[in-house]
């Protein structure tokens, strides 16, 4: 039973993120918390983000500085990089998707954790607090190395000290920074799903039957691999699950992959809904039927 | 093997099946998603009165589609994409807020000063912390001048510490006959300026950061600040030019120490409310005195703008000490004045 118990634990790890968020209507969102990597990739796109147009900047305010001969460039340029540095993440936090362009690529967005609005004040909390969380453990390393007179063991103390405020996401459940701590607010996942075709209206789907005993060996979470699979559409993978369902209900190979996959697709789906439908929600094929 | 000779065929016509639930209502969802594109692309004034009038409307009809589906479907492509569609519906729904006209206008009539109001305490607290600074760095360096050095950088003094005549630092102020010849070419000032601006913004951004840890780092910050204050004003009054010097540093000081000790107050608050939450969560209590806190902080940001713009350039230009008192102190009227005379909209 190694198996099942390692789908529930699949099952539990995925309910451990969600976190219920109830609208005025009545209908639970169920905001999934994004994971810690997915932070720290948006992060870092932020950051290359940010060097990559200020160096842009500073070329163009040098080729600017030279050719004018004024001092004003070098005031453009402290005010521009420092409007950028600080700027940036409130600035995108605050338009209507609540993202920087980091967040908008890996799919999470910024959300306050009463479920209200997402105010600028929070915003302006929870980005503020970055500057320490990040230069922190920098400034710790240079204070170190500009001044001999701290030993070894005070750098390293101050060091693991501001990292464990930077790292704080990683001891919470919530994934939240100190950052978020302050201001009150989550970030969640808030990907774009396009609406795939609904498979189970093709018109293949009733070239060949299945028995009741056929369709009774699999669950919800089998159902819905096997949708992934077949919106794939990789033949290499069809074929492999085409032939582990064959053997375990028992049927020679008789028809294309597909055809056969579909079929069996739209019949379980039809099958288990039906239940649903009653009440009787079978989550994998290790549960009674 | 051939298939039984009666197979359980149910999936005939019932009445109710998901593929028809799907075809009736994704039109609906289509619209409802090309509509929440286009505000978020081009905002809610690019909407027609018709297209806001719909927005409502489809938006709960998504979510009762939702609500259906999950009791129903077992289509992971429909319920992922329904989930997705409800929750960038209810933020942007939901989450419209005020025009960014209304918003600058309520954080600087209202806001803003409220917030400054609201931390009245641990500024303060934060006041007296900076003053202690000052005044037991000045009186160890005018009873012994060799504390200077521990207490102000050399590089960052600039010359300015006991060993230096009278004049070399009456020209550092401004004044006198050596000022002429040495004082920063006047060019020089705007850049002088943001240098400061942008340093003490991020000085002040650490302060408050710092709060969080249980506002002591915070306090020693404005403390440390306080030292080198008295310890440069020993310096000038041992040699008979604490009345310049009170003016030299007046001039921006009001504005720019009035910052910094809101920005303490702002991380000191921060600290309190997670070392004393009162009847509220540690949490919630947290996350409320930190959204007091940003917008304490905005407001540090600006006055330190200003402070910096003094400092560059009114100090450098105006060298009349009683003039340098004079717009001292009409910067810390303005303040005081902005902050704590109360105002129609405390009542509501």
């Amino acid at each position: 039973m190694t198996a099942a118990a390692t789908n529930a634990k699949s099952r539990a790890a995925r309910a451990k993120k969600v976190r219920q968020f109830i609208t005025p209507e009545g209908v639970d969102l169920e905001l999934k918390i994004a994971s810690s990597g997915l932070r720290f990739g948006a992060l870092l796109i932020d950051l290359m983000i940010i060097v990559l147009t200020l160096l842009l900047f500073s070329l163009a305010m040098l080729w600017v500085g030279f050719a004018s001969q004024s001092d004003v460039t070098v005031v453009v340029w402290m005010l521009g990089a420092f409007i950028l540095r600080t700027f940036w993440f409130i600035g995108f936090e605050l338009g209507s998707r609540a993202a920087t362009p980091g967040k908008r690529i890996m799919g999470i967005r910024v959300v306050a954790r009463d479920g209200g609005r997402l105010t600028a004040d929070a915003v302006v909390a929870r980005n503020l607090i970055r500057e320490l969380e990040l230069f922190l453990p920098l400034m710790m390393l240079g204070v170190a190395a500009a001044e001999d007179m701290a030993s070894a063991w005070t750098i390293i103390a101050g060091v693991l000290w501001s990292l464990t405020l930077s790292l704080f996401l990683l001891f919470n459940r919530d994934r939240m920074r100190m950052g978020d701590l302050i201001a009150g607010t989550w970030v969640v996942m808030a990907q774009r799903v396009k609406l795939d075709a609904d498979i189970a209206t093709s018109s293949v789907g009733e070239a060949m039957l299945f028995s009741e005993s056929e369709l009774a060996v699999y669950g919800i979470f089998e159902l819905q691999e096997l949708e992934r699979v077949l919106r794939g559409r990789d033949p290499r993978a069809m074929r492999e699950v085409a032939d582990a369902i064959r053997t375990k209900i028992g049927r020679a190979i008789a028809e294309e992959d597909d055809v056969f996959l579909l079929s069996y697709y739209r019949q379980l789906k039809a099958r288990l809904e039906r239940k649903l439908l009653f009440g009787k929600r079978r989550e994998d094929k290790y549960a009674s039927d | 093997m051939i298939p039984p000779a009666a197979p359980a065929r149910m999936i005939d016509a019932p009445s109710f099946s998901t593929s028809r639930f799907r075809a009736e209502r994704e039109a609906d969802w289509i619209a409802f998603d090309l509509l929440l594109t286009k505000l978020e692309k081009k905002g809610a004034a690019a909407l027609t009165s018709d297209e806001l009038l719909q927005l409502p409307l489809l938006y709960r009809a998504t979510l009762s589609s939702l609500s259906i589906a999950r009791a129903t479907s077992l289509d992971k492509a429909l319920l992922d994409h329904l989930e997705a569609l409800s929750i960038r519906g209810y933020f942007l729904v939901y989450g419209v807020r005020e025009s960014r006209w209304n918003r600058l206008r309520r954080f600087f009539l209202y806001d803003w000063p409220a917030a400054i109001r609201a931390v009245w305490k641990e500024t303060v607290i934060i006041s007296l912390i900076i003053l202690l600074g000052a005044l037991t760095s000045y009186s160890l360096v005018s009873s012994n001048p060799e504390w200077y050095f521990n207490f102000v950088d050399e590089e960052m003094s600039g010359g300015r510490d006991p060993r230096a005549t009278a004049e070399y630092l009456q020209s550092t102020l401004g004044h006198g006959k050596a000022a002429a010849g040495e004082s920063e070419s006047e060019s020089g000032l705007h850049v002088f300026a943001t240098y400061l601006f942008t340093h003490n913004s991020r000085v002040s951004i650490l302060s408050f950061a710092l709060g969080f840890a249980f506002g002591v780092p915070t306090m020693m910050l404005e403390y440390y600040q306080g030292i080198g204050l008295g310890a440069m004003m020993a310096v000038f009054a041992g040699k008979g030019l604490g009345y310049d010097f009170g003016g030299w540093l007046f001039i921006h000081g009001t504005t720019e120490l009035f910052a910094a000790a809101l920005s303490g107050a702002a991380g000191l608050r921060i600290g309190s409310a997670m070392v004393f939450p009162g009847a509220r969560g540690r949490l919630q209590a947290a996350s409320e005195a930190g959204r007091t806190a940003g917008k304490v902080m905005v407001g540090v940001i600006i006055m330190l703008f200003a402070a910096g713009l003094l400092e560059g350039f009114g100090r450098q230009l105006i060298t009349d000490t009683v003039l340098r008192y004079a717009i001292g102190s009409m910067m810390l009227l303005f303040w005081l004045g902005y902050y704590y005379i109360p105002r129609r909209e405390d009542v509501t």
